[in-house]
């Protein structure tokens, strides 16, 4: 099956008696192609691999990594590891996953097409990609036209019985651009993802990057005011991140969800549902298994309004008095499992942003949002941040607008949502973006 | 690290497609990390990574390979993939001799952190655990941390340049949660130098942790910041982040040289109220943005972006400098040995100007203070810039009175460099930072004396 898996195996046969012990080895690559002008920037081909082991002794967890497998490294990875297991407090929570017995959901992750295309063609897409854009409109320059792609197997095996092995590719081409207009400039960009290079519509995100950028030119800063919100898929997939950290289950075992107290409360209208399911083939960050080697899973997190579970890895599960939901994220071999959602998305309503807009007399078409990582503060559900769009009035999109924030809290954005759209668009990014209606959102500008 | 003969035949290598320019960053780097939360030292990690990056720059374009093999064979397999990226070549072999520069020491490193036992980083996280706890009974959960990094680095180019360095790093952070009547608060602090052990000699951690706990704890009594534009007070230590928004991202060479920077032709123009002199510094002792050779093998040094508020230089690296005809600034960074160097700030501050502390609050009729700013970001192109207030509080009749919920503060960055009408002369450097652009996170430090903002839009919800 894979070398990743042999060694992985062996570390965990070393394990002593009383001893947990989890070997994560991986290894993967990525393509990198930039061009500006007609020219190739950078290339960048990258390959890394590495392995991460964990011990835990009665009760107390000891970790350690190398980027490498080199097998002096490796041997010297469980030494530390086991080194560290002293020094931790004993936790009667601690310990490693165990196999739970649900079925891992096949999944097409791997693509032979994108591991056989060749560089050249790859190289040519990012510049079709400038160039399409570049033709829809004279006042637009491109910053850079990027493709790039990456694979990645990893092999995760402990002493509770967990042996699993799963591989899988993916790319994605993106643009970033730039409008001008007398001393003024704007910017957009834009992209396509797939699995492999034949699913891309370089057309829409040409056409994406050129308008995002296009039609802020002109923008002013608005006045001050409390109004409705219609927001882009893009900023809406950015806003279920947030809401997904206050569901986490490490989160609330710890005291730190605004949610911790609340399953089985209303926190919504009776229209939003909530789905994490990584079985989902649409999504972006569609996967078999989770970073424990449990199934990944589809899980109901908010169900009509009501809040109806949380996300759980084996250790907050633990804590919680449950089981797992298959949640457990890892960055890589150099990190433990945290928790964390893989493939969000709101159960989506019938109409197209269009008509969501022509519902408004007045408000405001969000198109991007910044500093969602320091306004916007999940265990206190503050939530602000910079803002760029098109007024709406009478039911039609008009001036553009930014250098202004919006603002609300976490808690009263999910009950003030008025409307879901149908115009679902999976992003690669863990959330779907889907365009969203919300009241009373402020609006800080002049 | 590498013998300086298997350096200079893998340079070679990558020369063979008929590159201009070909260059190795090979690093060693090992890091412990000490993690609590919940009470509880849930983890100690130790980790090692080590490789090699090779690029190989043919005409605008850049072929860049790593390896984490690195072996003669493993170097040549790199430097063959990064020259086969930059061009289609011609064959010939270019023999390099490098000539090794004097290692460059900007801080004396006095106890490696190699060489303290784990237990004594387990009891500093500890005691900052229980500070933080002992601040109030409103604490309910602290999170904090403790990491050190050594770094060896070996930095060869086909101009024949080549350096060492060995990089130290500590830090510290902390996080907390207050809860009260109105929900749970969050208090921040963390401590980073580049510097051994040493540095918790003279840094009161204890007091480290109760700042946080203070933050969460007057926040409990926050209320909803005010929502549109008000003059703005930012403490002295707290705000370099609002500089390395508004302008210091604008000043890199690689978005000036596109036209995706507000700043790009400006040199010798008024940017800035004439308060204002911005400096990028990586030579700075024990500052968490301090390196002695950037991540391109060019001794760092003091660049003076902003003199008086008149635009004097770009910070530049080796790529841009090399189109501009000029020599590069020290500023070349990159996250590893996986990554490109790009143009970064190092160490990013405003020196002091003329005016006392207390007369900038005491003269401001209505507005914001504050005291802790979080993260930020900027767009480059059309400069408008945002930046997180962790701890604010009211100005009501030149006095600090109320304290603030978070949010963010927007503006843009010309106009606001502009509009700073008041300069402290309590230069403080601020808290450590990660900057972050295209991917790559490097550390940075900044600073600033207080100072006033006419004008910035505060994004609350109050009416």
């Amino acid at each position: 099956m894979s070398d990743l898996l042999d060694i992985a195996d062996r570390i965990v046969a070393q394990a002593k008696p009383g001893e947990q012990l989890e070997a994560f080895v991986s290894r993967g690559g990525d393509t990198e192609v930039r061009v500006y002008q007609g020219e190739v920037e950078h290339f960048v081909a990258a390959q890394a691999e590495g392995i991460g082991i964990r011990v835990i002794g009665e009760g107390r967890t000891g970790f350690a990594y190398a980027g490498t497998l080199d097998q002096a490294a490796v041997a010297e990875v469980l030494a530390e590891a086991r080194d560290n297991v002293q020094f931790g407090t004993v936790d009667e929570w601690a310990g490693l996953a165990e196999p739970d017995g649900v079925g891992v959901t096949d999944q097409e992750l791997w693509n032979d097409e994108l591991a056989e295309y060749p560089t050249d063609r790859k190289i040519e897409l990012a510049k079709q990609l400038e160039q399409l854009t570049l033709g829809i409109d004279s006042r637009v320059r491109v910053d850079d036209s990027n493709y790039a792609d990456g694979y990645g197997e990893a092999a995760v095996a402990t002493t509770t019985g967990i042996r699993q092995w799963g591989r899988e590719n993916g790319c994605y081409v993106s643009i970033s651009t730039l409008a001008d207009d007398g001393d003024e400039t704007q910017t957009g960009f834009g992209f396509s993802v797939g699995r492999s290079p034949t699913m891309f519509d370089l057309q829409k995100a040409a056409k994406e990057a050129a308008d995002r950028a296009t039609r802020l030119l002109g923008a002013t800063k608005p006045s001050s005011k409390r109004t409705t919100v219609v927001f882009d898929p893009f900023v809406t997939a950015q806003l279920l991140g947030i809401i997904s950290s206050t569901l986490n289950g490490e989160a609330v075992v710890k005291g730190r969800s605004l949610f911790k107290d609340r399953l089985g409360e209303e926190v919504a209208p009776s229209f939003v549902s909530l789905i994490d399911d990584p079985t989902n083939p649409l999504a972006y960050t569609a996967t078999d298994v989770d970073g424990e080697g449990l199934a990944a899973r589809r899980n109901s997190l908010i169900e009509n309004g009501v809040l109806r579970q949380f996300t759980h890895n084996s250790y907050s599960a633990r804590r919680a008095g449950t089981v797992s939901t298959g949640n457990a994220v890892r960055g890589g071999f150099s990190g433990t499992p945290g928790v964390g959602a893989l493939a969000l998305s709101l159960v989506p309503g019938r109409r197209s942003q269009e008509e969501l807009i022509a519902d408004i007399d007045d408000g405001l078409l969000v198109q991007s949002v910044t500093g969602i990582h320091s306004g916007v503060n999940p265990i206190s559900g503050d939530f602000s941040t910079g803002a760029a769009g098109l007024l709406i009035s009478n039911g039609q999109v008009g001036a553009p607008v930014r250098e202004f924030t919006i603002a609300s809290t976490l808690q009263r954005m999910l009950l003030d949502i008025a409307e879901v759209g149908g115009d679902v668009d999976w992003l690669p990014m863990h959330a779907a973006g889907v365009s969203l209606v919300i009241h009373d959102i402020t609006m800080s500008g002049a | 690290m590498i013998d300086q003969d298997i350096i200079e035949r893998t340079l070679g290598v990558a020369l063979r497609t008929g590159a201009d320019f070909a260059e190795i960053y090979a690093e060693d780097k090992r890091n412990t990390s000490v993690a609590l939360d919940d009470g509880r030292i849930e983890q100690v990690t130790s980790g090692r990574d080590r490789g090699a990056g090779i690029r190989v720059i043919k005409g605008d374009t850049t072929g860049f390979a790593h390896t984490s093999d690195l072996s003669e064979s493993g170097l040549a397999e790199a430097a063959c993939a990064a020259a086969a990226a930059a061009s289609q070549g011609d064959g010939h072999t270019r023999t390099i001799a490098l000539s090794p520069s004097d290692s460059r020491t900007v801080n004396q490193i006095l106890r490696y952190p190699d060489e303290i036992a784990k237990a004594d980083k387990v009891a500093l996280v500890l005691r900052i655990n229980e500070a933080a706890r002992a601040a109030g009974r409103e604490i309910v959960q602290v999170s904090a941390g403790y990491g050190d990094s050594r770094k060896k680095v070996l930095i060869a180019n086909s101009d024949g340049l080549f350096a060492e360095d060995d990089i130290v790093r500590v830090l510290a952070r902390i996080s907390v949660v207050a809860d009260g009547d109105t929900g749970m608060q969050t208090g921040f602090q963390s401590m980073g130098q580049t510097v051994g052990w040493e540095a918790f000699d003279s840094v009161d951690i204890e007091a480290l942790a109760r700042d946080a706990s203070r933050q969460a704890i007057v926040k409990l009594k926050a209320r909803p910041a005010p929502s549109g534009p008000v003059p703005v007070v930012i403490k002295n230590g707290s705000g370099g982040v609002l500089f390395h928004e508004a302008c210091g991202h604008g000043l890199e060479a690689d978005h000036v040289q596109k036209g995706a920077s507000v700043y790009a032709g400006k040199i010798g123009e008024l940017v800035a109220s004439p308060l204002v002199t911005l400096v990028d510094d990586g030579t700075l002792p024990t500052e968490w943005g301090t390196i002695a050779i950037d991540d391109e093998g060019h001794p760092t040094q003091r660049n003076v972006l902003i003199d008086n508020g008149v635009l004097t230089d770009y910070m530049w690296d080796h790529l841009r400098s090399r189109k501009q005809g000029r020599a590069p600034s020290g500023n070349g960074r990159r996250q590893s040995y996986m990554h490109l160097p790009m143009v970064r700030m190092t160490n990013t501050f405003v020196l002091d100007g003329p005016h006392d502390p207390d007369e900038i609050v005491s003269s401001t009729e209505h507005g914001v203070y504050v005291s802790h700013l979080g993260g930020g970001s900027v767009n480059t192109a059309t400069g408008d810039f945002v930046f997180g207030m962790n701890e604010a509080y009211l100005i009501e009749n030149g006095e600090i009175t109320e304290p603030l919920r978070e949010g963010n503060l927007i503006g843009n960055g010309p106009q606001v460099l502009l509009d700073i009408d008041m300069l402290g002369n309590d230069f403080a450097m601020g808290n450590p930072g990660t900057c972050g652009k295209d991917g790559q996170g490097v550390p940075v430090g900044d600073g600033q004396p207080t100072l006033r903002v006419k004008s910035l839009t505060v994004g609350g919800t109050a009416s």
